[in-house]
């Protein structure tokens, strides 16, 4: 029905899908899992016409076609219930099912909103949930929220002629698990009426619903599987697709963890987020905490970085008992926090690498309430050589940098201001392997000068690899706890066991 | 980008939480109907202070006085409700006042076009408009940079063809838009209340409309719906150069006659109007009906102020505490992490 032949992608010469090719057939529930970064995000983009192949042809119904954008896509039958929802929540749900599709409803250019309203009032009707047409999408939840997105999609069924291949882009990650079943139970019964592609990393959830499963690894796909001819373990070892590589992470200078607890929550909560959480951190520690989206570990490191306000339990920081409002009493208490995107959070671009180093902490180069220029130059230019950041000098913009020596400026940052305790979100993301193993060098070298470190990682191999020891997560509780230290680490599919 | 999505997602929830909670609370106080309240509270107030207030003759003074912001207005809640700004309003309001004023019968040439000359005058206004769309959306130029540009392009244009003196206007037919009455009403209010069902149509029944509307809430997904933002973008700056157009002749009209500070003002004034109406700055909020509102409390606060008498001087600075307080009030400002 539609198909995909050697689909090629870049961004910003970044290969994000490497000639990838596959097949959705009549009436069948196509499942596409991947880690992160893997491209399935951009594949279902360019099958939904909102982003275009740099190579390869799709082809649906055996014609080729070309989808510049998502009206294109919409032309040709596709419908996509995005990850990040698409709804706009200043419209009505009735406004919003029909976004882009007015026309049907326009006479002599004015629109007929009672007859948009019957129309969209009949789409929910079709998927059987009852939700009032005319209500302001912000008031909806957010299960209902994916609901009149599934309608938005099919109300294609009533221009185009021929089935529906519709696109659902990780709708269970914001679900809990009664909304899930009830949109299973919704794909299921209008299987016979069009094909769906179900994308997820809930290897569990996608062996559910799908008929047949595509894994992508780094841009390819690597396998195709009947869903019913494969486990949930063997389909993840497919989908990580690699041993762990010792030398790569630096296991070697892996150190024990000294006395001094630095991080210490007991019974830890924060809303509905995650409850419970136990959590202890040494200093020289590394710990990792591994879990899917929507397992909670965002927030408990957004809880101790000061992101988050926790609701029970407590948090003690170097033996102190502490309830943070705002990141800077986390700063204050020696806290550092390195946010996954450098460019939008972590650095100001066009500001050189001293006064990037000397932001956090101004004092330390400020005399009689003036800037030191000499000072911040010098201690930018001691950190250049003790972190071997690849600069030709101090006063370079950091938006000349590579990435790897952006992320080594940041955290220079939090060591000038004193900081103690690192929280690494996502260290590494968007880094090329050789800026990764600069990175990696970094953390172990800051273990080794006592700084305690909290862990979340795009991977899982990298969380095993640089962790002492990987605390796992999901729907917001501490489902497991392994020690990694070096030479005995736990295997990823015990982890997976427990994430999943 | 999961991650990201899922944060978006628990603030959502909190927010709900909160509305939740809020609920209640807003149901009495209605914020939406706020600036109603404010407008009614006003005129009891002054009729209070000064019962000359709601006399027939000064009721008809303030419908006079508000034709002009309302038209401008009218144009000006479109490109807010993008969660753009105009700042070309006067610009182009003096093109289009210079435009009528010299093409109709005038002490400075020897045209005599009559009504052809409005035509002209609020095409010339809407082209520029469009071409304020088109380097925004093409050049990809922030709508306050381009919008500051064409106001000056507008004014310079038009005292440079007026040859920088005032040109009076003599046709009598465009003329009585002011002179003239209808209903006990001067025929340029009309007009304007015309300019305001306009502006209706368009925002309640209109494609246009919505995807103002839809852009506004989240420009990103509008376009993921398969909505045109570019052209809605372009047409939109188009339609409020047509209201500054109308606006435009409205005022040659009353004044009879086009000068180099014909617009002196009218920016402050509509941008006033349009936000203590209620219509959100960051877009996808409000709406033409808030802006009647508003300009109606912008204009009796103006009348009330000379009925009793209040300096000149202390009435704009009253007019710039009622803008911030208006924001202040409006804004969700614990949703808003920066301010720029």
């Amino acid at each position: 029905m539609l198909s995909a032949h050697s689909i090629t992608k870049s961004f910003a010469g970044v290969p994000a899908l490497k000639g990838v090719s596959l097949e959705i057939r009549p009436n069948e529930v196509v499942g596409l899992i991947g880690e992160n970064g893997a491209g399935k995000s951009t594949l279902m983009r360019v099958f939904a016409g909102t982003h275009q192949p740099d190579g390869g042809t799709l082809t649906r119904d055996g014609q080729p076609v070309r989808l510049r954008n998502a009206r294109d896509g919409a032309a040709n039958g596709i419908g996509m219930v995005f990850q990040e929802q698409s709804l706009l929540l200043n419209l009505s749900v009735a406004e919003n099912i029909y976004l882009g599709q007015e026309s049907q409803f326009v006479r002599f250019g004015l629109v007929d909103w009672k007859a948009m309203r019957c129309a969209a009032r009949r789409q929910l009707d079709k998927i059987g949930v009852d939700i009032d047409v005319t209500a302001r999408t912000s008031e909806l939840t957010f299960a209902a929220r994916q609901m009149v997105e599934l309608a938005k999609a099919l109300t294609l069924e009533e221009t185009i002629a021929r089935p529906l291949v519709i696109l659902l882009d990780e709708p269970t990650s914001v679900l809990s698990g009664s909304d899930i079943e009830i949109l299973f139970n919704r794909v299921r019964s209008l299987k016979s009426r069009a094909s769906f592609v179900f994308v997820s990393h809930r290897l569990d959830e996608v062996l559910r619903i799908s008929d047949r499963v595509y894994t992508m690894k780094d841009g390819e796909v690597v396998a195709e599987h009947r869903a019913s001819d494969i486990s949930g373990p063997e389909l993840h070892k497919i989908m990580v697709g690699r041993g762990l590589h010792t030398a790569y992470y630096k296991e070697d200078r892996q150190l024990p963890p000294r006395d001094e607890v630095l991080v210490d929550a007991t019974d830890l909560g924060a809303g509905d987020t995650f409850s419970h959480v136990d959590l202890k951190i040494h200093a020289g520690e590394i710990v990792g905490i591994a879990g899917v989206v929507g397992s909670g570990r965002e927030e408990v490191t957004r809880t101790i970085g000061g992101f988050m306000s926790h609701t029970e339990g407590s948090l003690k920081i170097m033996g102190e008992a502490v309830h943070f409002r705002s990141p800077e009493q986390a700063v204050r208490r020696s806290i550092g926090y390195i946010p996954r995107e450098r460019r939008l959070e972590g650095l100001v671009m066009f500001l050189s690498i001293a006064e990037n180093i000397s932001l956090a902490d101004l004092s330390a180069v400020t005399k009689n309430g003036l800037i030191n220029y000499h000072a911040e130059r010098a201690l930018a230019t001691d950190w250049i050589s003790r972190l071997h950041i690849k600069a030709p000098g101090p006063d370079i913009a950091c938006r000349k940098l590579s990435g790897g020596n952006q992320q080594k400026v940041v955290l220079a940052r939090w060591m000038t201001a004193g900081s103690r305790i690192l929280i690494l979100d996502h260290p590494t993301r968007g880094l090329d392997v050789g800026a990764k193993e600069e990175v990696y060098e970094l953390v172990r070298e800051l273990s080794r000068q006592g700084v305690a470190i909290l862990l979340i990682s795009d991977t899982l191999e990298e969380t095993i690899g640089l962790s002492h020891r990987v605390i796992v997560m999901r729907d917001g509780a501490v489902t497991a706890r392994f020690d990694a230290a070096p030479g005995n680490k736990p295997d990823q599919v015990d982890v997976v066991r427990a994430m999943v | 980008m999961l991650t990201a999505n899922i944060d978006n997602l628990k603030a959502g929830g909190a927010s709900e939480r909160r509305s939740a909670l809020l609920g209640l609370a807003r149901r009495l106080t209605n914020k939406r109907a706020a600036p109603l309240f404010v407008l009614i509270a006003l005129c009891v107030l002054i009729t209070i202070a000064n019962p000359s207030f709601i006399e027939p003759r000064n009721l008809v003074r303030i419908a006079n006085s508000a034709a002009v912001p309302l038209t401008l207005a009218m144009g000006l809640t479109f490109i807010i409700l993008l969660g753009s700004i105009d700042l070309s309003v006067e610009g182009s309001l003096s093109v289009a006042a210079m435009v009528v004023v010299l093409l109709a019968a005038n002490d400075a040439n020897t045209n005599q076009f009559g009504w052809l000359a409005v035509f002209a005058a609020i095409a010339a206004s809407t082209v520029m408009g469009l071409a304020t769309g088109l380097i925004q959306t093409m050049l990809r130029i922030p709508s306050f940079m381009a919008t500051l540009g064409v106001w000056f392009i507008g004014l310079g244009i038009s005292v440079y063809m007026l040859g920088g003196s005032a040109v009076r206007l003599m046709d009598p037919s465009i003329r009585n838009l002011a002179l003239a009455r209808f209903a006990g009403l001067p025929l340029g209010v009309w007009v304007a209340l015309g300019a305001f069902a306009f502006a209706c149509t368009i925002q309640y029944h209109t494609r246009l409309g919505r995807y103002i509307m839809a852009i506004g809430g989240g420009e990103d997904l509008a376009e993921l719906s398969g909505v045109n933002v570019r052209r809605v973008r372009i047409l939109a700056f188009g339609l409020a150069g047509f209201f500054f157009g109308m606006a435009g002749v409205l005022s040659a009209a009353q004044l009879g006659r086009s000068d180099a500070v014909i617009a002196d003002g009218r920016l402050f004034a509509a941008v006033t109007a349009v936000v203590v109406g209620g219509t959100a700055l960051t877009g996808g909020e409000g709406g033409v009906v808030n802006t009647l509102i508003g300009v109606l409390i912008v204009t009796i606060l103006g009348n009330g102020m000379i009925l009793l008498g209040v300096s000149p001087y202390v009435q704009q600075t009253a007019q710039g505490l009622m803008i911030i307080a208006a924001v202040a009030l409006s804004l969700d400002r614990i949703r808003l992490q920066i301010v720029k």
